[in-house]
């Protein structure tokens, strides 16, 4: 007993000096000390799980064709994520091989919903009151948020759950909360400056803020140095389409001008973007001609 | 019929007096509470996560206690040398299987009853809204597939030497098929020849438990399975226990009791 006594203190003492020193290393991180660098695997996992609940259920396993669910829905709805989706998202399981499967189909989820549209309820013509604006959206949510606690450097899981927070639910202080959550894990990443200019945009009509957020945005994406990905593409052009649009609405075409010369580098439509060009040129000219043009007060710096 | 029911009874009253069901019940309790005393985004209305954790909980109790009460039920009465002054008395051995069989079972209905009770009351605290017909289709194809279990158990008891060794092969077969027996069929697509064959053949076999695996729809409140197919999910399911059942009377006939 005495000898046991001795060894637990030992072990004791050896390990709490041990145990303090990670702390501090990991700062109080108890996922990656506990999961390592597996917990992305599951934060990936819990990320897709919400894409699930987002369609009650009705979703491809592994023996299915995933072609129509290769991006989250959720994600390319909150245009977190640009969609690599093809093919008929109702149809993934194709028809029935036999009399096993095509009877088991009549116990599982077996129609294409959308929370925010109903869900499961809603397809089946039932009149429910949904609440707020996003009906049963607000499932979504658990998972996502354990998803960021698990891996904190997923920038999409904070823009997905910053966009339903917001739009579909009306939280958005909540959502502000979360985005600066995900800046304090990722100083000044683009795609959340870019979520979170949004917030000050439409729902706080902040727009001078908002300007700054999206211009420290594509600042800090022209100081990356790694080759730029589709995806940062992706939210480059968004940062730019929005600071165009904004200036517009403020009347600085000569702004907007430039900041949609930085977007039809990477827009898709490279054509529809010349034309936007013409247009903000021929109003800049117009009001350069009756002396109406508005000072550059405050926002954007020129590209 | 009146012997079976009172092999039954003794069967049930067992349940009571073993702690099993009440540490699963208690444990599936303040699990699922634990689960829902958590905040996200100050929003208390979030149910569907905590049913999911609740009813992986309920299933994975209602098949612990499922297997390991029928796993020992033959074995115990030989190795206590009870079965000797049962079967003594005016029963045969048929009886005396179907009566552990029907005991079991509706062992576990009452355990599933006061499981799907906790599981009614907890959605309803969070969503305001009861789906009685629901939790009744799911419940009862839930206890359906149970009587599958029990029946593969008790045959299992049966053949295996040991209630350990057949609660393992049970629990091990069951997950098996729930997780990827209604795919089989799709595997062996892609499988070539003899596999394929093989495959195929085990598809057809093995009862497919995932039908009676309705959690998804509870979860995300899909509407009500058409009773049609409830119903012949019903009748499938007594179709594998009778089989089940008749198999172990037949095994146990023959079978050498010292």
């Amino acid at each position: 007993m005495l000898l046991l006594l001795t060894v637990a203190f030992s072990v004791a003492a050896w390990v709490e000096p041990q145990y303090q020193e990670r702390q501090e290393v990991h700062s109080g991180d108890m996922m990656s000390f506990l999961l390592g660098d597996s917990r992305r695997l599951f934060a990936n996992h819990f990320f897709v799980k919400a894409d699930v609940y987002f369609h009650s259920g009705f979703y491809p396993t592994i023996f299915d064709n995933q072609q129509s669910f290769q991006t989250p829905h959720m994600a390319e709805d909150a245009g977190a994520l640009k969609g690599h989706n093809e093919g008929d998202e109702t149809a993934f399981m194709g028809p029935p091989l036999d009399f096993i499967e095509a009877f088991r189909r009549h116990f599982a989820p077996s129609s294409h919903t959308h929370l925010d549209e109903g869900g499961a309820q809603g397809t089946n013509g039932v009149n429910l009151d949904l609440g707020e604006k996003g009906g049963e959206v607000r499932e979504i949510l658990p998972w996502l948020k354990i998803s960021a606690e698990l891996d904190p450097n997923r920038i999409e899981t904070y823009m997905v759950t910053a966009y339903w927070l917001r739009k579909r639910m009306g939280k958005v202080d909540e959502a502000e909360e979360f985005l600066r959550e995900g800046l304090r894990a990722n100083p000044n990443n683009p795609a959340i400056l870019y979520e979170l200019g949004r917030i000050y945009h439409e729902d706080r009509t902040n727009d001078v803020h908002a300007i700054n957020l999206w211009e420290l945005g594509v600042r800090k994406m022209d100081e990356q140095k790694s080759v730029k990905t589709e995806q940062d593409n992706f939210i480059l052009f968004q940062l730019t389409l929005s600071l165009a649009r904004v200036e517009e609405d403020r009347g600085n075409y000569a702004r907007a001008i430039q900041w949609l010369e930085r977007e039809k580098a990477v827009s898709p439509y490279p054509d529809v973007i010349t034309k936007q060009i013409e247009d903000d040129r021929q109003k800049l000219a117009d009001s350069q001609k009756s002396g109406a043009d508005t000072p550059a007060k405050t926002g954007s710096q020129p590209p | 019929m009146n012997v079976i029911f009172a092999v039954a009874g003794v069967v049930i009253k067992e349940m009571y007096r073993r702690k099993d069901f009440y540490v699963l019940l208690i444990l599936t309790v303040v699990i699922t509470l634990l689960m829902g005393s958590i905040n996200f985004f100050d929003d208390d209305k979030i149910a569907r996560y905590l049913k999911e954790v609740c009813l992986m909980l309920i299933w994975v109790s209602s098949l612990v206690i499922a297997i390991s009460t029928v796993a020992r039920q033959l074995p115990m009465e030989k190795e206590n040398r009870t079965i000797f002054p049962l079967l003594a008395k005016p029963i045969s051995r048929a009886q005396l299987v179907t009566g552990k069989f029907l005991g079991c079972w509706l062992a576990c209905g009452v355990a599933l009853l006061c499981f799907y009770v906790f599981f009614g009351c907890l959605s309803f605290s969070r969503e305001r809204h009861w789906f009685l017909l629901n939790y009744f289709q799911a419940a009862t194809l839930h206890w359906a597939m149970l009587a599958i279990i029990i029946g593969m158990a008790l045959l299992g008891s049966l053949v295996f030497a040991a209630p350990s060794s057949n609660g393992t092969i049970c629990f091990v077969l069951v997950a098996g098929i729930l997780l990827i027996g209604g795919y089989l069929n799709r595997v062996a697509m892609q499988t070539t020849e003899p596999g394929r064959s093989f495959v195929y053949a085990i598809y057809y076999i093995i009862p497919h438990l995932e039908i009676f695996n309705v959690q998804e729809r509870m979860v995300h409140d899909w509407p009500l399975i058409e009773w049609k197919y409830y119903a012949l999910a019903i009748l499938y399911a007594a179709a594998y226990s009778a089989v089940f059942v008749f198999f172990s009377c037949r095994l146990f006939r023959r079978k050498a009791l010292s």
